[in-house]
């Protein structure tokens, strides 16, 4: 039975990171140029764990499937990277981002995590900074911020649009500096299918090289996973194609929990779904709700005719347009949280006042941000996001409205970590969106760039030192043993069976089917009779997908149908878990919603009493039902209260 | 609408490739062009053909995986975005569409459209950063920096290292992607202390890696989904100089 010991340090919360680092072990420099660390998965929490630690003199080996460690998925965050520098002089603070993180993740993370989340969020500034990240400045030379969903003060940095590509490519040139100096292997077009484990410890991986099929063997002293979130087992998402669960499945299967596998985030401005083709989902950043309102027709024959398409958004005037956010929530208006926005957009959807032929749109409007500030600074703050959307749809953003709909845009659950950021199996670690740690039940905008940074500049590289001082003594290893032997076996024996079973249905096929039972059932709203025959009709895809899947081309090659029907597989056995976790969570968070249970005006209801935990999941072995732990979360710095942006 | 398209098929690095016809029918003008080659794909796994294989992952023009060289032009006939957001209503019903891999020493092809870019990477390995170690940075706010720089800094830093520039050039130069990240390290405080050191060894890594001279004709400015400048490339040389005296 595995037991769960989050390792919280004791004391007063705004010591308990400083106390932490006083007090771990620590490895001196001459042995950790002979400890190995694995890190897979290049994006902010990969790259820059594996810079930070290569600084540090350990050895390091990182992986990622793409061509290249600059191309993860970070990359394509836009708005900003929340930080409690208070240069606005607005009142922030490290406790005011501390609690905004909490109550924004509806009380379901906790807190020593979040307080020192935002403890180290100015050191993330700092560090982006000296590295030549261009931030946007104010004339007289000092950083610009902007506003972001679920707070009361500017505190989120960016660089134009593409903050994420610019955080990434700083994490991504450091790691460069440090492949050059030697002290990083980096290994490309890799991507890693099991995990391996010597006397109950991680000890390397078995990855199979995209471009020959071959598998191959890695070892270390310790496995860092930062592969991201697992939102693709939507189908469409604003995820990259290639995003999977797979590395964390595979490391979930032996032994490493699943933290919160139910709490997904639907990000409520994105561009809607044009038709069956459709491969994935476009984000417009949160931050043009700084300036941007949102609304639909109060007048239900508007909406007909805006569904016919006989009439476009301005061409409805002014007193029937219903500003639906800003008349429920006047204190944060277009500003609530993700959850909130994108429930209130499917409410009104629903309702029949979608704005588009599908009726799964909303306005987006400038009109009023350009009249008051003018073309020229409306383009400047956002050129990129209205050119994207211009290309996308064709249409032209400072003339019409946008048109926007929630999609699947990230995952807080994931691998279930201590405070060190330790897996239920030693020596294996997960970081940024893998993990399940800091974001409760939603995430606040501008806040994953903050976590995935923090973990893998300075955090990870601190508490995996507490593990790595007790292995000073192990020397490297080679990898011709029967651990590895075996663990290479198993893939390849997946890998075949998956080949094996020339069937008559691409992977694509099955995969949007799968999309639309999660999307149905497992997305915006669920409810009880909903996720039991989600269940069942995951349990009887996944039958189907192995018995009719069809993969053309060779095992050992170049083979992209192969690799993805090799995450399809994970996803469906992820699917089922995630409708499971939803099931037994008998309330509403963030961005779980049941609809049994709601408040009078559709707000989602907490059940406090039964539900303040981490819903920890273990895998039993294939066919079993995975057995749920349960880690109490315990409020000592913070008022439990209802959320309330009004 | 209905497409004819012209597919470079090529096995792997050694063997030779060739173009393959295909017939596509009822696509979307709606759809993405890589959304297209997906239907494409799918029919081909009907038919139990192996797909087309190209690099791609964000599909919203930021990742810099994809490029494909369509009808003569790196990432098609509009301007200033990616294979992955352009969409087929900027062709029309009956178009003969001819798609490459991106074609320079440097990239040698992989598998149909799929390239090898890895020596971008080996670019930026030569000094395309600033050697600052984790923790060791002064207070953010410390380092003032005029707008007008951080702007510039900012447009050079957009580039995605997608290779268009390369593929472009007709001496597959690679001074449009060394210009950027000189650029952008170079106009900022953070990045002049080695600004040396950083120019001496890119120029010398981007010779070394097949890259050719630059042409002065461009062609990298024309077709940069990003809108990279030539502005670069003429700071990539001051600053060369200034290396060199």
């Amino acid at each position: 039975m595995v037991q769960i010991q989050s390792k919280i340090p004791v004391g007063p919360l705004a010591e308990k990171w400083s106390t932490f680092k006083s007090n771990q072990n620590l490895v001196n420099p001459a042995n950790k140029r002979k400890l190995d660390v694995i890190v897979v998965g290049t994006g902010l929490a990969g790259g820059a764990a594996a810079a930070s630690l290569a600084e540090m003199g350990f050895k390091v080996k990182s992986f990622c499937y793409q061509d290249s460690p600059r191309r993860a998925h970070s990359i394509a965050a836009q708005g900003g990277i929340n930080a409690a520098k208070n240069y606005q002089n607005d009142g922030d603070s490290v406790y005011r981002l501390f609690f905004d993180t909490i109550k924004g993740g509806d009380y379901r993370s906790r807190e020593a995590n979040v307080y020192r989340l935002a403890e180290v969020s100015n050191q993330i500034i700092d560090q982006c900074v000296a590295q030549g990240v261009p931030f946007a400045r104010e004339y007289g030379g000092a950083l610009d911020n902007r506003s972001f969903g679920g707070a009361l003060v500017s505190r989120t940095f960016y660089a134009r649009g593409q903050t994420g590509q610019q955080l990434l490519l700083g994490a991504y040139q450091a790691l460069s500096r440090q492949i050059k100096l030697g002290n990083v292997e980096m290994v490309p077009r890799m991507e890693m299918f099991n995990l391996v484990m010597v006397d109950g410890k991680a000890r390397g991986i078995i990855g199979r090289d995209v471009i020959t099929g071959k598998l191959e063997r890695f070892s270390a002293h310790a496995v860092v996973l930062a592969t991201g979130g697992y939102a693709n087992v939507f189908f469409l998402s604003t995820m990259a194609m290639g995003a999977n669960v797979s590395a964390a499945w595979q490391c979930h299967k032996k032994g490493a929990l699943f933290g919160n596998p139910c709490f997904v985030q639907i990000h409520p401005t994105c561009i809607p779904v044009h038709g069956e083709a459709q491969s994935k989902l476009t984000l417009m950043s949160e931050s043009l709700r700084n300036d941007g309102r949102i609304w639909v027709p109060k007048k239900k024959e508007d909406a007909d005719k805006l569904q016919r398409g006989e009439i476009n958004g301005t061409e409805i005037p002014e007193e029937d347009r219903d500003y639906y956010l800003e008349r429920r929530y006047p204190a944060f208006g277009n500003l609530v949280p993700r959850d909130v926005a994108s429930r209130a957009a499917k409410e009104r959807c629903d309702a029949g006042f979608g704005v588009n032929a599908t009726g799964l749109a909303v306005f987006l409007d400038f009109k009023d941000a350009i009249q008051r500030l003018g073309k020229d600074v409306i383009e400047a703050k956002y050129g990129n996001l209205f050119q994207m959307y211009e290309k996308i749809t064709d249409d032209n953003p400072y003339e019409v409205p946008m048109m926007i709909y929630p999609a699947i845009h990230y995952a807080m659950g994931g691998i279930w970590v201590d405070y060190e950021l330790q897996t239920t199996i030693s020596g294996l670690f997960a970081t940024g969106e893998s993990n399940f740690s800091d974001h409760g039940a939603n995430r606040l905008g501008a806040s994953a760039l903050m976590q995935g940074l923090a973990d893998g500049y300075f955090v990870l590289p601190y508490t995996i030192q507490n593990y790595l001082a007790g292995e000073i003594n192990t020397p490297r290893f080679n990898t011709d043993t029967k651990a590895f032997e075996e663990a290479e076996k198993e893939v390849a024996d997946q890998l075949e069976k998956l080949m094996a079973v020339k069937g008559n249905q691409s992977v694509d096929t099955l995969h949007k089917r799968l999309g639309k039972i999660m999307w149905d059932y497992v997305g915006m709203a669920r409810n009880k009779d909903g996720l039991e025959l989600a269940i069942e009709e995951i349990r009887n895809l996944r039958e189907e997908f192995w018995n009719s899947v069809r993969i053309p081309g060779e095992l050992n090659d170049l083979n992209p149908e192969l690799q993805k029907a090799a995450r399809l597989a994970d996803f469906l056995e992820l699917g089922e878990l995630m409708a499971r976790d939803a099931l037994i969570r008998e309330e509403s968070c963030g961005g779980h919603f049941r609809e049994e249970y709601q408040t009078e005006e559709g707000e989602a209801l907490r059940n406090d009493k039964d539900f303040t935990f981490v819903a920890a999941w273990e895998f039993k072995g294939p066919g079993k039902d995975h057995v749920l732990h349960k880690e109490p979360l315990i409020f000592e710095n913070i008022e439990v209260k209802q959320r309330n942006y009004k | 609408m209905d497409l004819k398209l012209k597919i470079w098929r090529q096995k792997d690095t050694r063997s030779r490739g060739k173009f393959v016809d295909y017939k596509l029918q009822d696509i979307s003008p709606d759809s993405s062009f890589l959304e297209m080659l997906d239907v494409l794909n799918e029919q081909l796994v009907a038919r139990n053909e192996e797909p087309v294989v190209f690099d791609h992952d964000c599909r919203e023009g930021i990742c810099g995986a994809c490029g494909l060289y369509i009808n003569g032009r790196p990432h098609g006939p509009d301007s200033l975005i990616t294979v992955c957001q352009l969409h087929m209503r900027k062709f029309k019903h009956g178009d003969t569409i001819v798609i490459e891999p991106w074609r320079a020493r440097a990239f040698p092809v992989i598998k149909d459209l799929m390239v090898d870019r890895s020596a971008f990477d080996k670019l930026i390995q030569e000094g395309g950063y600033v050697s600052i170690n984790t923790g060791s940075g002064p207070d953010a706010n410390s380092i003032p920096i005029r707008k007008k720089y951080a702007d510039l800094a900012m447009d050079a830093a957009a580039c995605i290292g997608c290779g268009a520039c390369v593929a472009a050039c007709k001496n597959a130069s690679a001074m449009l992607f060394v210009g950027a990240k000189v650029s952008h390290l170079t106009l900022l405080p953070q990045g002049k202390i080695e600004a040396m050191e950083r120019v001496s060894g890119m120029v010398a890594k981007m010779d070394e890696l097949g890259f050719g001279n630059c042409t002065n004709t461009g062609a990298c400015e024309a077709e940069c989904p990003k809108g990279i400048t030539l502005s670069n490339i003429a700071r990539l040389n001051r600053e060369y100089y200034r290396a060199a005296l």
